[in-house]
């Protein structure tokens, strides 16, 4: 990520909104994405993330605030002058024209002679390691195939910024896996900005240097996947990205460590940031599935809250655990499939889960 | 599907009964254009192609098919026109009285010919146009324009919405998006709707008879054949008739029907 101080953002988001009528699908959004990185817009379906792409790309025109493109104010700029390339959920590739044809399509618009249009177009095909098919039909490509006949497409104008709007929907899961190493590579080489559109965190945090989740037309959190994953800003965040346990709660202590008191017990917790704790304060505990241990006996430890098994899902090295806590709500707990083939875990079981006090998350409270 | 060998056999049957049904007047018509004896009777008579001869001994009937011809093609032209504008009108925007603006475009064909062949003259005649030969082609516009616009309004319905968009963020203006993109994808309902619409304008008889004044069509002239004499003329100058038009929408089917298989063929 090439966010030296000096760097000035390829493009900004200052005060945008988009409303239909009364709805609004973009509200205020400010929003700086830098030269050469790989930014993903990840959000629920209707959060907004496909109209700011789309916004970006001259298709959708700010109801308000300004969008600027190397500092350039671009609300005016029709998407035909603007090179922002963008690849399309449904690929959109021409059917009627050749693999060849289709990507030369934005080079013919821009007027550049025949033989070199043959030529850079080839290039790409190249590069994408399609050029074998060059002179098929669209309609004979694979579904892979036809993400590179796009992509190919797309860049074969040279663009400083690429626009990425859901691209990998239609592929199966593995397919997805090799796509996603594809374009991470092809990011790395050209060095162009990425901006990437998606519900999928997998494919979100594979690939992507900052991320930025949208709930309901606000943007809640930007952030390295890491950041995104270990420190959600808010339940929202909390809920969406990865599997976290959300306790509510408030501080009753405030020495050393905190001590917050929920619906399920007591627990202690680090002061994992600057912010003011007051005893009072209300919060939440987020506690990642993940940095759960479980035992079947009670351990005298702290932050030990008693389960009880309900069901577990099977994915390989990995299990997830669905539990239910004392009060009736949900507990999750994830597990190396090894560790838990001495348990006898079976419904209604009893067991314990604990974690440490410093990988608790804070969330909530005065105004964070 | 599987059907039983016993009813496979009756439904063929039956097809082949319907068919019969359908194509025995002209299947006869055309025997007795190629048999030699003046008046329709069993047992024919040997095979002859003076008929054919006759007909194109007549001065009338090569005018009638030269004006046919004219207007046909000119009809084809500016009615697939009109259609591929209104189909895209209807594809493109979203408007306020957009159910109305299509049911007025789709009205001509239901209106009974000779109530329109009537409307036409009284208009036509009005306004100082009747009796040329581009009276039939407005006439004829007008009645073949919603054809053509149904054929290429479904092959629009199948367009990906995203492809014009695509063509503007590669650098496409509106214009260039509808030559480059819109036209292409739509190239075989155009050519299917021309035939078509060339296929209807050529039969059509009631709309020509009012409005030609002295510029017979084919149809035209083989009614006056028909009352003045009756001979196997008729039946030569008709079979001509449906081989062309039924080859104009034979073509109109095979160029749409290929698209369609081509592309349900292959899939995602």
């Amino acid at each position: 990520m090439n966010q030296t101080s000096a760097a000035r953002p390829l493009v900004s988001f200052d005060g945008v909104s988009k409303h239909y009528g009364s709805v609004v699908a973009v509200h205020t959004m400010n929003l700086e994405i830098y030269e050469g990185e790989f930014l993903a817009l990840m959000g629920p379906s209707g959060c907004g993330k496909t109209t700011s792409l789309r916004m970006l790309a001259g298709l959708e025109e700010p109801s308000e605030g300004e969008i600027r493109l190397d500092g350039q104010r671009i609300n005016e700029i029709s998407s035909i002058e603007r090179d922002t390339p963008m690849v399309w959920q449904s690929l959109a590739l021409f059917p009627f024209l050749s693999v060849q044809k289709n990507v030369e399509f934005g080079l013919k618009m821009r007027a550049i002679a025949v033989e070199e249009r043959r030529q850079r177009a080839r290039k790409w095909l190249e590069r994408m390691e399609i050029l074998e098919l060059a002179e098929r039909d669209i309609s004979q490509l694979s579904g892979g195939q036809r993400q590179r006949v796009a992509l190919a497409r797309s860049l074969v104008t040279e663009p400083r910024i690429l626009l990425l709007d859901e691209p990998l929907t239609a592929l199966d899961a593995n397919l997805v896996v090799r796509m996603q190493g594809v374009l991470a590579r092809l990011q790395k080489e050209l060095g162009i900005t990425f901006v990437y559109v998606t519900h999928s965190q997998s494919e979100a945090f594979a690939m992507s240097d900052r991320v930025v989740i949208m709930s309901q037309g606000r943007i809640e959190q930007i952030g390295s996947p890491k950041a995104i994953y270990r420190s959600p800003a808010s339940r929202f965040v909390a809920d969406f990205v990865g599997a976290n346990n959300i306790l509510s709660g408030s501080i009753t202590e405030t020495g050393e460590d905190l001590k917050i008191s929920t619906a399920v017990g007591e627990f202690h917790c680090e002061k994992n940031s600057d912010r003011d704790f007051n005893t009072g304060d209300t919060l939440d505990l987020v506690i990642s599935a993940d940095l759960v241990q479980i035992s079947m006996e009670g351990p005298e430890v702290q932050n030990s809250l008693r389960c009880r098994f309900i069901s577990e899902e099977f994915v390989g090295s990995i299990v997830t655990i669905f539990a239910e806590l004392e009060d009736g709500s949900d507990f999750k707990v994830q597990a190396r499939q090894r560790d838990l083939a001495n348990m006898a875990l079976e419904e209604g079981a009893a067991f314990f889960a604990s974690w440490n006090a410093a990988d608790a998350h804070l969330i909530g409270g005065n105004g964070a | 599907m599987s059907v039983r060998p016993g009813k496979s056999l009756l439904l063929r049957g039956y097809v082949v009964l319907v068919f019969i049904f359908v194509f025995t007047p002209i299947l006869t018509s055309f025997v007795f254009s190629v048999n030699s004896d003046r008046f329709p009777t069993i047992p024919l008579g040997h095979f002859t192609t003076h008929w054919y001869e006759t007909i194109f001994a007549d001065p009338d009937v090569w005018d009638a098919f030269r004006i046919s011809a004219i207007v046909s093609i000119s009809v084809a032209v500016l009615a697939t026109f009109i259609g591929f504008c209104t189909a895209y009108t209807d594809y493109r925007y979203n408007f306020t009285g957009k159910a109305f603006y299509l049911s007025l475009a789709l009205l001509p064909p239901t209106i009974p010919l000779v109530i329109m062949g009537l409307a036409m003259l009284a208009l036509l005649a009005r306004i100082n146009m009747s009796g040329e030969i581009y009276s039939i082609v407005v006439s004829h516009v007008v009645l073949c324009s919603p054809f053509a616009m149904a054929v290429i309004r479904m092959r629009l319905a199948q367009i990906d919405p995203d492809l014009e968009s695509a063509a503007w963020n590669l650098g496409a203006s509106n214009w260039r998006a509808m030559r480059e993109v819109i036209v292409p994808f739509c190239r075989p309902a155009i050519a299917s709707a021309f035939c078509l619409t060339a296929a209807v304008s050529f039969d059509e008889f009631a709309v020509a008879w009012f409005v030609s004044g002295l510029n017979k069509t084919v149809p035209v002239i083989i009614l006056e054949i028909l009352q003045g004499n009756t001979d196997p003329q008729i039946n030569a100058i008709g079979s001509i008739v449906f081989i062309t038009s039924m080859t104009l929408v034979i073509l109109a089917q095979l160029i749409l029907m290929r698209k369609t298989i081509n592309q349900t063929a292959t899939g995602i």
